[in-house]
């Protein structure tokens, strides 16, 4: 059985192509540093509500990612939502009093946990949980609440 | 009455024994496949057939359909004021469903049906007996690297396919269109997975692969060796990648991606 | 025990053929064949179109499985095998197809060498001075570099015959092997059948129906007609037979115990009937 070197260098070239295809969807189209688990850490937050938040949402300082929400799940006792964060292992030196908020992108963009940092000398380590947190802005909530007040501001006058 | 009724259930019968053949030689393809390590030439020929001759249609494929979405999507995105989102939503388009997808489609009109041909034919001319006669197995020597070859072939594929794909749409939306360079690839990177998007994309191909090979050498092994047999086997073989794949597809992306 | 089995070594007969049965579907075609084939001699069976003669050839290969019956070769059940007993044992025959069954995608050369390659381990030098002698003796050494889809039907029948003897096999098995050629190619091929069965002591057989030729070269015929032998001997006795079968297929009549139309109603009622 002969196979000519043509067929064998193209054959290379071939396989090579698709590893490239490959290589661009790891490095350049996904984020392969989101997919280093190991050299992560945890961090835990209570909110009252979450709104439009999603497992995979980015967790930012300063409007810079540092890693996003593991998990979403719901305490039946306190009422509360409680949100697992993973925190890139490099941002280490978070204040232990800093706050947590859910904010929106734009008026209709995604949402995001934004970290705003405290003044405390000490630093959140693996597994704390954030005290002061700020619950997501709900639009169609604070439509209401602005009819509300605009109809009680109309009956006064 | 009774004869209409009678005639669905030899209709039925004659499925599952098709489907209990094709299993069985799916399984004898399984238990061959070692005989590629002793004669790794025979893979690199068919890889050169099936994946190398494929590459042109993936690739002109890939790019206009990039193009395509890129157009679309930042039509419908613009009304929103969130064309910055294009590039994850083409990048997961791509990714997850049309690459591995239309890959396997194209896939089988390309290669798919030149394997069944080719085997078909081969069983038309007695070569296939002929090699039966000199003690050679021709699943051995003619179906299993054939198989493989698919097997293999499938992934780079649709990993190529939805690469230009999403340099197609790079080049409509961010060349043409005006999208910023920056965040049609910071919002791609931020959104799209590897380990759930990326990763499930090519298991997709991969099973893909697996069905569309599958098929493709059943069809051909098992056809009536005549011109008129030959011919409906080959085009048995689209129509029945095609059901397969989007099948399969409904299946896997319940699976992957139904909990979120 | 071991003496009687080199006592039967030594028999005559190489291949034996017992009450064979064979249906395709609910049709029969073998209808209990018994043939005996001696070693090193040209045996041919002859019958009409259809008569299940290629379907008796793949049943001695192992490739199709009687309904009842065997096929014995060398004191081997053939249909009593394991794969790979029966592919050590199709190792040592050959096969000349109708067809020529050449592999298109390979070369003349590539096609002699392909069963040389994969039962042996010989050195390219050595593969090639095999090929080589291999198609000297079919004449068609110096064709060596064409594709099967440059040859003519002749010339295809003699690479696929150089193909099949490339392992020098003890059985020769030829199907069909004079239709559709032109004399001169029927004149070459009956000389390398009988060239190749002496000088290599191999053992011949033939499926044909043309009755010429094969009475010119076979040493031993058999008759097949609607899946029984009716007539065997050799080709002088054949000839005198007074079986009505082998008189017509013989001397090529139209009609006779074969009728020369298809079962129907009768001509004149038929035509009397109108349309259906």
């Amino acid at each position: 059985m002969q196979t000519s070197r043509t067929v064998e260098i193209l054959v290379g070239i071939f396989i090579a192509l698709g590893m490239a295809a490959f290589f661009m969807l790891a490095m350049k189209v996904s984020n392969i540093t989101a997919f280093a688990e190991t050299d992560t850490y945890r961090l835990q937050a209570r909110f009252d509500n979450i709104g439009g938040l999603k497992e995979r949402s980015p967790v930012r300082i300063g409007g810079v990612r540092i890693g996003r929400v593991e998990s979403i799940n719901y305490d039946d006792e306190q009422l509360e939502a409680i949100v697992n964060l993973r925190i890139n292992s490099q941002h280490k030196r978070i204040p232990d009093d800093s706050a947590a908020s859910i904010y929106t992108a734009g008026l209709l963009g995604e949402q995001y946990i934004s970290l705003e940092p405290g003044g405390s000398e000490e630093f959140y380590a693996d597994g704390d949980t954030i005290d002061e947190t700020q619950s997501a802005f709900v639009l169609e909530r604070m439509v209401g609440k602005f009819l509300i007040q605009e109809a009680e501001n109309s009956e006064r006058r | 009455m009774l004869d209409w009724l009678q005639n669905i259930g030899q209709a039925g019968l004659r499925v599952f024994q098709r489907l209990g053949h094709a299993t069985l030689f799916m399984l004898q393809i399984l238990v061959s496949i070692p005989v590629l390590f002793r004669h790794p030439r025979l893979l690199i020929h068919e890889l050169y057939s099936v994946g190398v001759l494929s590459l042109a249609i993936i690739v002109i494929s890939g790019l206009t359909v990039g193009m395509v979405l890129g157009l679309q999507m930042y039509n419908t995105l613009v009304d929103f004021g969130t064309e910055d989102s294009l590039g994850p939503v083409v990048a997961l388009s791509l990714v997850r469903e049309l690459g591995p997808v239309l890959t396997a489609l194209l896939f089988s009109g390309r290669a798919g049906s030149a394997l069944t041909a080719e085997i078909g034919l081969m069983k038309a001319t007695d070569q296939l007996s002929v090699m039966e006669m000199m003690a050679v197995d021709p699943l051995k020597r003619v179906v299993v690297p054939r198989y493989m070859a698919g097997v293999i072939s499938m992934p780079l594929l649709a990993a190529m396919f939805s690469a230009v794909g999403i340099l197609g749409s790079y080049m409509v939306g961010v060349g043409m269109l005006g999208v910023d360079d920056g965040a049609f690839w910071s919002q791609m990177q931020d959104k799209v997975m590897l380990d759930e998007d990326v990763l499930n994309g090519v298991i997709k191909s991969i099973v893909f692969g697996m069905a569309a090979s599958w098929i493709a050498v059943f069809e051909g092994y098992d056809a009536v060796p005549t011109t008129e047999g030959v011919s409906r086997a080959t085009t048995r073989t689209v129509v029945h990648t095609a059901f397969a794949v989007l099948g399969l597809d409904f299946v896997l992306t319940a699976i992957m991606f139904g909990d979120q | 025990m071991s003496d009687t089995r080199v006592a039967r070594q030594q028999d005559a007969m190489l291949v034996r053929i017992n009450d064979l049965h064979y249906a395709r579907g609910t049709r029969k075609i073998l209808k209990g064949i018994n043939i005996d084939i001696p070693r090193g001699k040209i045996t041919t069976i002859m019958g009409p179109s259809g008569c299940g003669k290629t379907t008796l050839l793949r049943l001695i290969g192992g490739q199709l499985r009687p309904s009842q019956g065997g096929v014995t070769i060398a004191d081997q059940n053939v249909h009593a095998l394991n794969n790979t007993d029966l592919y050590q044992l199709r190792k040592r025959m050959g096969m000349l197809f109708q067809s020529g069954a050449l592999f298109t995608h390979l070369s003349v050369f590539e096609n002699v060498a392909f069963p040389l390659r994969e039962h042996t381990n010989l050195s390219e030098s050595l593969i090639r001075a095999l090929v080589l002698m291999k198609l000297q003796a079919v004449g068609l050494r110096g064709a060596r570099r064409l594709m099967p889809a440059e040859l003519s039907g002749g010339m295809a029948r003699r690479v696929a015959l150089a193909r099949a003897i490339a392992l020098d096999p003890m059985i020769m098995m030829y199907d069909e092997p004079f239709t559709g050629q032109d004399p001169i190619t029927v004149g070459v091929i009956m000389q390398l059948i009988r060239l190749l069965n002496d000088s290599l002591g191999m053992t011949s057989i033939i499926v044909s129906h043309d009755v010429q030729e094969v009475c010119a070269i076979s040493d031993r015929l058999y008759m097949i007609s609607d899946g029984y032998v009716v007539g065997e001997g050799g080709p002088d006795q054949l000839k005198q037979s007074d079986s009505g079968w082998v008189r017509q297929f013989m001397n090529a009549l139209p009609d006779g115990p074969v009728p020369f139309h298809y079962p129907a109603p009768s001509y004149a009622q038929d035509l009397l009937q109108g349309l259906d």
